[in-house]
């Protein structure tokens, strides 16, 4: 194995997926180091949530290569896979926390399933978690229908770092939130990132987020990462779309703001 | 992989821990703390040494944070030595949680929590009960204001309600009464020919779905599926919003969206009814022919002789009353969606189930009324 294998999280290479006669993504390649946060921007309904689902194995691939903490997943077998897959956490964009749990019981239950734990200890593992992602002890026997939005994210991302997963990977983890509480958001994301030595995946359209969290960001346009690197490098990017995404009337007032 | 190990040290209230303190480690590591290794009481200071751990995660830091705490219980001060600095934000974090504890509910008695559900209970019935009765006043008042003022009635509404509850509804009620026409009549024939009563049969088929079973079977079945169908359509509209905003433009909802499917549903299922009926009778009259040997014209003289006008006017005269009852019911059940798709599908299955119990209830207080007046 080469040395860049090991010390990527995630690779993908020639990567194609379409659906029927279109083609969303094109021979799209793309690498995770371990232990960095990688935003990924692209044009609405561009293919972004499609590469996130593809990698984690919700959208079959036409074409091309998937490796994910050094499994190739077309050639792993079960149990490689399966350990790989909870090595994993995804916050999905709403949540998807079960509606007939409870908070606590959410982010017990992928530990339930994995672990062999005495109850006392899973509650005061879920009860930890809650805590980490700033949520009361008092906020694990609502049901997700009684949380806000922000609870909500807050709550999927404890079920996501239920098994202290290495690789997070979020979808839009800041959408419909306000600017206060994406921001808290977005720090809670860089402590735990930073504790827990996490590699993050993100999907973001959130500027701030792009500015504050991530180490590198990648801009999807045309079913390719047309560009790769530093949010700096980005900004001085010559690729159209990725001009015209950084130097849009927000943009520049964001940009503004920060110097 | 090695195992993680919680060891006595050499110099006196010293603790060393090493190993992958990790979730895979799950079952040893809860083992390893689940006793604390005893010390000595007259030593205050106990040393936690982790510089051998190799892997830590949070289940990892928190059986040593929870090992720490065991200590403090006991009035002893213990900390940890040799932490590497990559477990340090990890070990710091989990300093501060599980300090308090969920409130507790009050545990409450048998005899308590059976009569909290007692008074739930007739809470709900009685909101429900408010809610049914609000509905049906709303929708009246709507129908005075579109007697006033008919220009404010939604006839396209009304038509295009009616072409899906009426129209799209007759060949699934078609086929449904006409097996229960020919059920009936099979299990008459069967039944009576013991005592030589066939012919009987006819009869009974002529009153029982001309009074009853024409008018329950279609009712029941438009409570399921165009009941239903109001309820999930007004609750998801509700559910996005779209009712607030047709409010907002300073429309009554009432009517625009819920008197035209009322009013759809009373004209539809009379309609309903008789052809149901019809087939009814026709689908026992093929099985008394088929199974029974009763040839058509024998049918029908006998029915004609069976049945007068009474009886298909009690059956008809239902009809209204039943869609004005399923109607209200499922338009006040789906004004109740609350935001999310679970109070949607639980809204719908409410609107069915209590459409259906209206429909009987009302059947049998009808019979009463008829009875009494001789019809």
């Amino acid at each position: 194995m080469s040395v860049s294998a090991k010390s990527s999280a995630i690779s993908v290479e020639d990567l194609t997926v379409g659906f029927g006669e279109n083609t969303v993504l094109d021979h799209l390649s793309l690498n995770v180091q371990r232990g960095e946060v990688l935003g990924l921007v692209g044009v609405s309904g561009g293919g972004k949530s499609v590469l996130l689902r593809t990698i984690i194995g919700l959208i079959p691939k036409r074409a091309g290569r998937i490796t994910i903490m050094g499994a190739d997943t077309d050639y792993a077998n079960i149990a490689t896979l399966h350990n790989v897959g909870s090595r994993c956490g995804i916050l999905f964009q709403q949540g998807a926390l079960f509606s007939s749990l409870t908070i606590q019981q959410n982010v017990q239950f992928p530990m339930r399933e994995n672990l062999e734990i005495s109850e006392s200890l899973l509650n005061e593992l879920a009860t930890a978690k809650l805590e980490m992602v700033g949520l009361s002890p008092d906020d694990g026997n609502k049901f997700p229908s009684e949380l806000s939005g922000g609870m909500t994210k807050r709550a999927a991302l404890a079920r996501a770092l239920a098994l202290d997963p290495e690789i997070v990977f979020l979808d839009e983890p800041t959408s419909g939130l306000d600017p206060i509480s994406a921001s808290d958001f977005d720090t809670l994301i860089s402590t735990l990132q930073q504790t827990l030595g996490l590699t993050v995946f993100m999907v973001t359209h959130d500027l701030d987020s792009l500015h504050t969290v991530c180490d590198r960001v990648a801009a999807l346009a045309d079913g390719k990462i047309v560009e790769i690197g530093p949010i700096l490098q980005l900004m001085s990017s010559q690729h159209p779309w990725v001009k015209s995404y950084f130097h849009s009337n927000r943009a520049q007032s964001r940009s503004t703001a920060n110097h | 992989m090695s195992n993680p190990t919680l060891i006595l040290g050499t110099t006196p209230a010293t603790l060393v821990v090493s190993g992958p303190w990790t979730a895979a480690q799950s079952a040893l590591l809860e083992q390893l703390v689940a006793t604390l290794p005893s010390i000595d009481p007259q030593r205050r200071n106990v040393v936690i040494d982790i510089s051998g751990v190799e892997h830590l995660d949070t289940l990892g830091a928190w059986l040593l944070e929870r090992l720490i705490r065991g200590y403090q219980l006991q009035k002893l001060n213990p900390s940890l030595a040799g932490v590497p600095d990559r477990f340090r934000g990890l070990l710091d974090k989990l300093h501060d949680v599980n300090r308090s504890r969920p409130s507790q509910q009050a545990k409450k008695t048998r005899l308590a929590a059976t009569l909290e559900t007692v008074g739930r209970g007739a809470v709900s019935l009685y909101i429900d009960l408010k809610f049914f009765l609000a509905m049906l006043g709303a929708s009246g008042a709507s129908v005075v204001s579109a007697v006033l003022r008919p220009r404010s009635l939604r006839a396209t509404s009304v038509v295009y309600h009616l072409y899906r509850v009426g129209w799209q509804a007759v060949p699934i009620m078609l086929l449904i009464t006409f097996l229960i026409g020919g059920i009936i009549a099979q299990q008459g024939i069967f039944h009576f020919r013991k005592f030589g009563a066939d012919a009987y049969v006819v009869d009974m088929v002529g009153i029982l779905v001309l009074r009853e079973i024409g008018v329950l079977i279609v009712s029941i079945m438009v409570a399921g599926r165009s009941g239903s169908a109001y309820t999930a359509e007004l609750g998801s509209m509700k559910m996005r919003e779209e009712v607030d905003a047709l409010r907002t433009m300073g429309l009554d909802v009432v009517e625009v969206l819920i008197l035209p499917r009322i009013l759809a549903l009373i004209c539809a299922l009379p309609i309903l009814t008789f052809l149901g009926s019809m087939a009814a009778l026709y689908g026992g009259g093929l099985v008394a022919w088929v199974y029974g040997g009763m040839s058509p014209e024998i049918f029908i003289a006998r029915l004609r002789e069976a049945v007068s006008l009474t009886h298909f006017e009690v059956g008809i005269i239902k009809a209204p009353f039943m869609a004005l009852v399923i109607g209200t019911v499922a338009c006040s059940e789906g004004l109740r969606v609350k935001g999310s798709a679970e109070s949607l599908g639980l809204q719908t299955t409410t609107s069915v189930v209590k459409s259906i119990f209206l429909v009987i209830v009302l059947d049998g207080l009808f019979a009463v009324f008829f009875a009494s007046i001789g019809m």
